[in-house]
């Protein structure tokens, strides 16, 4: 193996966990501030797919195809607080599980009556389909542009939460929710903002997803659970631990499904090794997070301390 | 609580539909409609296996977003077996539910260190990883899944025929209502169902609240695996899609669709939802879009279930004494 | 002989000391009374006697046994038992599954699956038992969420008693209750005095006066001062920090 696929698989990773940054970020300030279980945030990204693939393919701008989805997951994220969500803050997990499992199979259905069950392929803007030349390696921009957007979102979400008035009581909510509300702040407008962040969030996830995977119903869902899976690792409510949580599992799963066969087939035979391989790389995420768990159950980086 | 007698529409309403449940593959075959039996079978297999969940999520308040794994496993049992030229149904009965134990003992174990929030994507992602695992696994069809040439059999029965597995079915379904009837009043399932209010107070009174949802938990994926085995040989194939997460989810829905906790209500809840499915689907391909919005509805609005709704009936009968306040459902 | 012992028993939050070597001592068959102004450290004492909180230094001997990290349903099922200050009892429950409930979990276990528990006789013997000394008898087959908030603190004693316990931990059991309910407990108490040790936690100073052997002082996390009531009444510094503050 060479050190150019190495660090290709590397960057490969890198722009994978950024992605899943994108989708834990908003979902584990929902899940740590609100205690909100939210299944939907999967068809927040497919929404988003959606809208940037449709408004991309109709002006021809890659930009606009972001904006639009923006635009469309945190209207739709909004609409959703407003008129399901908020309502079940106060009941129990299993209440969130079943209502936004029954949104998930609305969004689903919906996407295939309106664009139907076959994947709409977007193209690469432009602008970005080239390569980029990286001291002797060459990788693609798109991809470079996804990890530069991610750690940009990254930082400003560090300076969100720990430089302003709204972040000071993004962090004292996922300590003490309660605490927040006795502040006599409007706690339904703070979670509101929050759901449509991170909607948005989701929606920038899925327009900038769309080139490199396909787009179509369902779509949402296997990376939904692979950030449940970031959130559980990086501790749940912990934005810092989701963004390294997401590189970690990022990088894991990327190197894995490569590497894990390639070093079976050294250890033992080619047969053995090619059946075992991809079956140990698709359980390595998941291995992962139970090794953590067994000896950190709160996770990496918990937002809840003592 | 205690109305007069047994005879509440809580009680008999079920008890007469498992009873005309039981002659569904006479008047199949009278009415020459084999179809009917398939797909009845279908809900008494997914009503035991609802009715396992039960037993962690109604008794235990455990909410396992994972459920479909050991239906799978219990499949991939019969699937496996059968490949490799068992097919003895006591072999099969044994390694689905012993590799199910194993499983539900590990993934426990784990995932009861946390709680809440936490042991709901837990136990999701443990369920992705089987189905990831047998997704890459093209030596037993991968993705494509996998036939099952011989059905399990048990001495001279064989779940080859779908009458046969309706019966088994049906057989397994009673069994598993009455366990979840005597456990509901045991000592163990009072002490399950009592951690699930106030978990602090079954330690200070002795209990270990943490063994006993262990137990549980163990327990209930056992049970599933044998609606597992049921389905394998019902659809004499096996996939990775048995395990998917929206069948882990759909198990949520028919056991509070039908009234969580409660006896009898996965088994109701079961009926109702692939009767609903099925009459949807007579009206438009994309029934989930209108499910969907159903389920939310059950979510926002009834969280008693069809089981609340005829002990609602029980109380409405004249009785003597004044009429109850409702229990609240959940704590 | 000793009941109960505690030596030099510590919790600590952070530098905040909130049990400050605590040496206790209570005899077999006595009641002895926790008294302290709030905040003195009275309900984490008796966490860490329970097993709920751990001890950061020290020792608790219970009957003979080192106890000092025994978790919560061991110390049970050896026959030390609470109550909440806090009712915390079975909302979905009625009043004789609560109490049958706790008679299981001392008396038997719960491994068993198919009996139903009311019909064990052990357990249904000593739960009606401790129903009816608590006086909850009518109420026996009430939800206990229906309850009114007085029978649910008698609920919460009721249970600590069907446990069949040796030594009972009760953290404040008059909490929020009338006068005239207070009355009720303290008679109820009474009548358990001598057949249990019972370390009280009160706030009710005419109930600890009229019930306890010897009183225990704590103030900031520390046992100032025990002794009997009349000590406790004569004592100077006992007068100043909570008699004083008690009586304005």
């Amino acid at each position: 193996m060479s050190l150019t696929l190495l660090v290709a698989q590397l960057l490969n990773g890198l722009q994978y966990g950024v992605l899943l940054f994108l989708l834990a970020a908003g979902l584990t300030l929902v899940f740590g501030v609100m205690s909100f279980v939210n299944l939907a945030h999967g068809s927040l990204y497919m929404i988003g797919a959606y809208a940037g693939a449709l408004a991309y393919g109709a002006s021809g701008s890659f930009a606009v195809g972001i904006l639009a989805a923006m635009a469309a997951a945190l209207a739709i994220g909004l609409v959703l607080e407003v008129t399901i969500v908020s309502r079940l803050y106060r009941r129990d997990h299993l209440d969130h599980v079943l209502a936004t499992f029954g949104l998930v199979m609305f969004f689903n259905e919906l996407v295939r009556i309106l664009w139907g069950p076959q994947p709409i392929f977007v193209q690469v803007p432009d602008v970005l389909s080239g390569t980029v030349d990286l001291f002797g390696f060459t990788y693609s921009s798109y991809r470079f542009a996804i990890i530069a957007v991610g750690l940009v979102v990254a930082v400003g979400s560090r300076l969100l939460i720990h430089k302003t008035r709204i972040g000071m009581l993004i962090r004292a909510g996922a300590q003490n929710p309660q605490l927040v509300s006795a502040l006599g702040v409007n706690i339904g407008l703070l979670n509101a903002l929050l759901f449509g962040v991170g909607a948005m969030l989701a929606g920038v996830a899925g327009a900038m997803a769309g080139p490199v995977l396909s787009v179509q119903s369902g779509m949402g869902e296997p990376v939904l659970i692979t950030t449940l899976v970031v959130i559980v690792i990086g501790g749940i409510g912990s934005v810092s631990g989701a963004f390294y949580a997401a590189l970690i599992v990022g990088v894991v799963d990327t190197l894995g499904r490569v590497f894990l066969p390639l070093i079976l087939r050294q250890l033992t035979e080619r047969s053995i090794a090619d059946a075992a391989g991809p079956a140990l790389a698709s359980m390595s995420v998941y291995v992962l997070m139970a090794a953590v768990l067994a000896l950190r159950p709160q996770g990496l980086f918990p937002a809840r301390r003592g | 609580m205690k109305t007069s007698s047994a005879f509440r529409p809580s009680t008999w309403i079920p008890l007469l539909l498992l009873g005309l449940l039981a002659i569904v593959p006479t008047v199949a075959s009278g009415f020459d409609q084999p179809y009917w039996t398939a797909f009845f079978a279908r809900i008494l297999i997914y009503a035991v296996a609802a009715s396992a969940l039960n037993l962690a999520l109604g008794y235990g308040g455990l909410v396992s977003f994972g459920h479909a794994l050991f239906l799978g496993i219990g499949a991939y049992a019969v699937g496996l077996c059968a490949f490799h030229g068992i097919g003895s149904g006591w072999l099969h009965l044994l390694v689905a539910v012993a590799a199910a134990a194993a499983a539900a003992l590990v993934i426990g174990a784990i995932s009861l260190r946390t709680s809440g929030m936490a042991f709901i994507m837990i136990t999701l992602a443990f369920a992705q990883m089987g189905y990831f695992l047998l997704v890459s696994l093209k030596h037993y069809g991968g993705d494509d899944g996998l036939s099952v040439g011989s059905t399990s059999r048990f001495g001279p029965f064989d779940l080859g025929s779908t009458s046969a597995v309706y019966y088994a079915a049906w057989l397994v379904l009673v069994a598993i209502l009455w366990s979840m009837a005597r456990v509901r009043v045991a000592p163990f399932g009072m002490a399950l169902r009592g951690a699930r209010q106030n978990v602090k107070r079954v330690d200070a009174i002795g209990l270990q609240a943490h063994h006993v949802r262990l137990v549980a938990f163990v327990l209930s994926g056992m049970a599933c695996a044998v609606a597992g085995v049921l389905l394998a040989n019902l659809n004499a194939f096996v996939s990775p899609s048995t395990l998917a997460w929206t069948v882990s989810g759909e198990l949520i829905v028919m056991v509070v669709l039908g009234g969580i906790g409660t006896v009898f209500g996965p088994f109701l809840g079961a009926l109702l939802f692939f009767v609903l499915e099925e009459v949807l689907k007579g009206f438009t391909e994309h029934w989930m879009a209108v499910f969907g919005p159903v389920v939310v509805l059950v979510a926002l609005f009834g969280r008693r279930g069809i089981a609340g709704w005829l002990e609602a009936l029980n109380r409405k009968r004249p009785s003597p004494g004044p009429p109850d306040i409702v229990a609240p459902g959940r704590a | 002989m000793a009941a109960l012992q505690t030596e030099n028993l510590v919790r600590r939050y952070g530098a905040l000391l909130v049990t400050d070597n605590v040496s206790l001592d209570i005899r077999s068959g006595e009641l002895h009374a926790l008294i302290g102004p709030n905040g003195a450290g009275k309900t984490t004492l008796i966490n860490q006697l329970s097993g709920e909180l751990r001890s950061n230094a020290g020792r608790i001997h219970f009957d003979g046994q080192e106890i000092t990290s025994a978790p919560v349903h061991q110390r049970a099922r050896s026959g030390l038992l609470r109550s909440y200050q806090i009712t915390s009892i079975f909302e979905e429950f009625t009043v004789l599954e609560n109490a049958a409930l706790a008679a299981v979990g001392t008396s038997l276990n719960a491994w068993r699956f198919w009996r139903p528990m009311l019909d064990d006789s052990r357990a249904r013997a000593a739960a009606e038992e401790a129903v009816e000394v608590a006086g909850l008898t009518a109420f026996a087959e009430t939800v206990a969420g229906e309850l009114a908030y007085g029978q649910r603190r008698q609920l919460e004693l009721a249970m600590t008693l069907a446990a069949k316990p040796k030594f009972l931990l009760l953290d404040e059991p008059m909490a929020g209750m009338s006068a005239k309910e207070s009355a009720a407990v303290t008679e109820l108490l009474r009548g358990l005095k001598r057949r249990y040790t019972i370390l009280l936690v009160e706030h009710d100073m005419d109930a600890v006066f009229a019930l306890a052997d010897r009183i225990s002082v704590l103030v900031y996390g520390r046992v100032i001062f025990t002794g009997t009531a009349d000590e406790i009444r004569a004592h100077p510094e006992v007068r100043a920090v909570y008699l004083g503050e008690e009586t304005d």
